[in-house]
């Protein structure tokens, strides 16, 4: 049996009141519910203040590169199907830096969960505006207003019809600990996109204002429905909703690209087959 | 080089088969047992353009391309037009019948007559250029044979029938072209013919790679081609990424998962992949990468050749770590310096590249068969460690290599960090720990120094003229060394095939042995003289470079010589 305590207790880097804390706690809970040992977990992780989560936790970890936990994640996945991989990182890293790569894992569906903390701006550099900062919200580095429109990942990833779309509240950590374990196991890619505050850097998006908007989804939505899950991607204003927004059946990536199976480290040198190869030069 | 050596150069829009007809041929030659050294020269076009495609065989070594050709086999107008005044004496023309020959000596080929339908054209030509060559009609039929076995025996038959006409076609005629000189007995039986690209994924394959990211880019594609289509057998998994930065990250995602990890690219892909690179270096995670250059700055010359990258992958990645570069001369050290890339990396667990060219890339030659037998065993990481609960991935050690566990087989955790890290792997932002960890990083250089590859002298130890060379540069070299030789210059060739780290130790003596030493690359700046300028204080006298996109020949080199030799 895994315990909670079996993922340890360390000192974090966050702000007193950042969101990050009970996302933290409920990654342990979902993990120990799940009964998945620490070295049998992969977190893979770009940078930023959400990226810093595997550094706090007993688990095998890649903090990799600013953008670039999807890719990394993607490959480990592939060198070995047997480990439960996941990605975790901000709305900056995966939306913005490593927005390309989050287009290819929707269009992949690899058997991962990625966990993005989406506290609407850029922590981690101080408060600059990220790609779901809502429109017109002052920044220093905005400070007439962001111009753009915010981005809607919750719906792209309904769009592709991925394996699962999640939208949760680190302020609901227990249901927050249900979607992730809901999605780890899910297979094919499954996307929590994580409502956080900001306490330092993000004024407007407050603790109170997710709170008041924030409701769950009752029985009434049906996650198979694509149309209705689309309207529920697309209702982020007075009101936002929690919980499994969509459901697909896609094939896991995994499932479908060739020479997948055993893990690649176990991978033994056939030299009458490369002998055999090496005929076809002659 | 061989007064027997001939040049065959077949010309024409891509999309004729120019490249099926030539590589046939030199498939053809290789199997009879002849030295075989193909250059080719395309555009960035599928369809259309003015593309060549240049044989030089013999019954003895070649190194290169010449400017001249003895047989220029025209598949349009145009190839007449270009290139029929380089015809060297004794030289001729083969074309269709719509080709004006232009007063140039040569035939005409019916191939409506010899072929029914345009298909078997490519055949038919072959069948005359093996009858000019006086070339053995059984290894072409079996060639063939072999070439459309998939297809059915009826197809077979119906190209073997295409061959035969055209094989007698020009036997019947009142044309004799000089036959080449027989090849060596027993050079037959144990030859391949490859490109270098072809020789890189063979020799990643022999290194047990079993993972490709990339993503296509001229003329590194044909590297994942061949991993891709000869690989799958032997459990390659490859994934064509969304861009090279992914590419490069999943290749470290994978290989610290346990693959055995490459990236195929161009110089244009290898400057997105730069950050991670830098990761590969922190993190310690072996991988190769192989960087197949062509001319630049930005999208430059896309299908053409140049030596003008050696400076960025010298120096791509931010901080500091080691490295390693590797630059294949030949076909034959394309095969074992991808398995000694391999090797390295993951014994030292940083980034190991090696450079090649479009030139090396697409460069056909006939080479020895490849004894893996002979190739040492590269050493897994661990699956397995006794200390679980005290397992440090950055353990300190004298020589800065740490035991590198896969994660998921035992409790102990893997922990890599593209921050600053303790040796757990954890964030550590303290002095003493970044001075520990980043020395311990560093000290690895020293293992690949120890190691590196001595570079190859060709010619006296003593010299007045020593031409410098690295990489593809050495077939133009040695054939330029023996040019001089003949004239009475005691000229040698020094040429590197890792060009990082130096040691000085092994080449100093040969550089101040010589009179006078003259770099030969593929670049405009003299990028190599310059890293030998800053790492030895040794600055050569002069230096012919070329990088109009053409790769170095012995003429050329010989023209760039000329104030030297006067
Ligand atoms: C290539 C690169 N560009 C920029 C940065 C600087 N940087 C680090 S984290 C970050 C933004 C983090 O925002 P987010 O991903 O939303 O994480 P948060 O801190 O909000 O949790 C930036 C811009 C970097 N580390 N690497
Ligand atoms: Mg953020």
């Amino acid at each position: 049996m895994v315990r909670v305590e079996d993922f340890g207790n360390f000192e974090t880097a966050w702000c007193p009141g950042c969101g990050n804390h009970s996302i933290l706690k409920a990654v342990k809970q979902a993990l120990a519910g799940l009964d998945l040992a620490p070295h049998q977990t992969l977190l893979v992780s770009g940078i930023g203040q959400a990226a810093k989560l595997p550094q706090y936790l007993h688990c095998n970890m890649f903090n990799g590169l600013h953008g670039r936990a999807l890719p990394a994640a993607t490959g480990a996945r592939l060198a070995n199907p047997r480990l439960k991989v996941f990605a975790v990182s901000g709305d900056g890293c995966n939306y913005g830096e490593g927005g390309n790569h989050f287009l290819a894992a929707l269009r992949r569906n690899p058997d991962i969960t990625l966990l993005a903390h989406d506290n609407q701006v850029y922590g981690l550099t101080k408060g600059q505006a990220s790609p779901t900062t809502a429109q017109g919200q002052k920044t220093k580095t905005q400070p007439g207003g962001q111009p753009s429109v915010p981005l809607n990942p919750v719906a792209i990833a309904v769009a592709m019809r991925i394996s699962l779309v999640v939208r949760a509240f680190s302020g609901e950590p227990d249901h927050l600990a249900a979607m992730v374990a809901q999605a780890a196991e899910t297979p094919g890619f499954a996307l929590v996109d994580i409502l956080q505050p900001c306490v330092t850097f993000n004024k407007v998006n407050t603790f109170q204002w997710y709170k008041e908007r924030c409701y769950m989804l009752g029985d009434d939505h049906d996650p198979t429905n694509w149309a209705a899950a689309m309207r529920k991607a697309d209702e982020f204003g007075d009101r936002i909703p929690l919980g499994v927004i969509w459901r697909g059946d896609r094939a896991p990536f995994e499932s479908l690209a060739p020479g997948r199976g055993t893990p690649l480290a176990e991978h033994r040198l056939d030299r009458s087959a490369l002998e055999k190869l090496m005929d076809s030069f002659a | 080089m061989s007064p027997n050596a001939i040049t065959i150069l077949i010309g024409g829009e891509a999309g004729q088969g120019l490249a099926t007809i030539g590589q046939l041929m030199a498939k053809a030659l290789t199997r009879a047992g002849y030295e075989v050294c193909v250059t080719q020269d395309y555009q960035s076009r599928i369809r259309g353009g003015h593309n060549t495609f240049a044989i030089r065989t013999g019954p003895e070594p070649v190194y290169g391309p010449e400017e001249g050709m003895d047989i220029l086999v025209a598949l349009n107008q145009e190839t007449v037009d270009r290139h029929a005044a380089h015809l060297k004496p004794g030289g001729m023309v083969v074309a269709g019948q719509k080709v004006d020959l232009d007063g140039h000596p040569g035939v005409q080929v019916p191939f409506t007559e010899l072929a029914s339908k345009a298909i078997y054209h490519n055949v038919a030509a072959l069948g005359v250029l093996g009858s000019t060559l006086c070339g053995d009609l059984g290894i072409l039929e079996r060639l063939v044979s072999d070439t459309f076995a998939k297809k059915g025996q009826e197809v077979v038959d119906a190209n073997l029938e295409v061959l035969r006409k055209a094989y007698h076609w020009f036997q019947a005629q009142d044309y004799s072209f000089h036959c080449l000189s027989p090849a060596s007995e027993g050079n037959a039986a144990d030859r391949i013919m490859l490109h270098g690209n072809e020789a890189l994924a063979l020799g990643a394959l022999a290194a047990g790679c079993n993972f490709l990211s990339f993503y296509p880019m001229t003329p590194s594609t044909s590297i994942a081609l061949t991993l891709i289509g000869k690989g799958g057998e032997l459990g390659l998994v490859s994934e064509q990424a969304e861009d090279e930065i992914a590419a490069l990250n999943m290749a470290l995602g994978a290989s610290y998962a346990g693959a055995r990890a490459c990236v195929t690219t161009s110089g244009g892909g290898f400057s997105l992949m730069v950050e991670a690179v830098s990761l590969a270096g922190i993190t310690e995670t072996p991988v190769v990468i192989f960087l197949v250059q062509r001319p630049g700055p930005a999208t430059g010359l896309p299908t053409r050749t140049e030596q003008a990258d050696l400076n960025l992958a010298l120096y791509a990645g931010h901080g500091e770590f080691p490295r390693a570069l590797l630059t294949p001369g030949t076909v034959e050290e394309c095969f074992h310096l991808a398995h000694w890339a391999f090797d390295l990396t993951e014994r030292y667990q940083t980034p190991v590249m090696v450079l090649s060219d479009q030139y090396l890339a697409d460069q056909y030659c006939s080479v020895p068969r490849f004894d893996f037998a002979s190739l040492p065993e590269i050493t897994p990481p661990l699956l397995q460690v006794d200390e679980l609960g005290t397992y440090q991935r950055y353990a300190l050690s004298p020589d800065g290599v740490s035991p590198r566990l896969i994660p998921g087989y035992c409790e102990a955790l893997v922990k890599v960090d593209s921050d600053e890290h303790d040796e757990m792997g954890h964030i550590e932002e303290g002095p003493a720990n970044r001075t520990a960890q980043n020395e311990k990083r560093l000290a690895k250089a020293s293992g690949l120094r120890a190691e590196v590859i001595p570079p190859e002298l060709f010619g006296p130890e003593e010299s007045d003229l020593l031409l410098l060379c690295w990489g593809s540069g050495l077939g133009a070299c040695l054939e330029a060394v023996e040019l001089l030789q003949e004239r009475g210059h005691k000229a040698s060739v020094l040429h590197f095939k890792q060009v990082w780290p130096l040691r000085e130790d092994q080449f100093m003596p040969f550089l101040e042995g010589a009179k006078t030493v003259v770099a030969v690359e593929g670049n405009a700046t003299g990028q190599f003289a310059g890293l030998l300028r800053k790492e030895t204080g040794f600055a050569v006298q002069g230096a012919v470079l070329r990088a109009d996109g053409y790769p170095l020949t012995a003429t050329y080199v010989m023209q760039g010589l000329e104030s030297w030799i006067a």
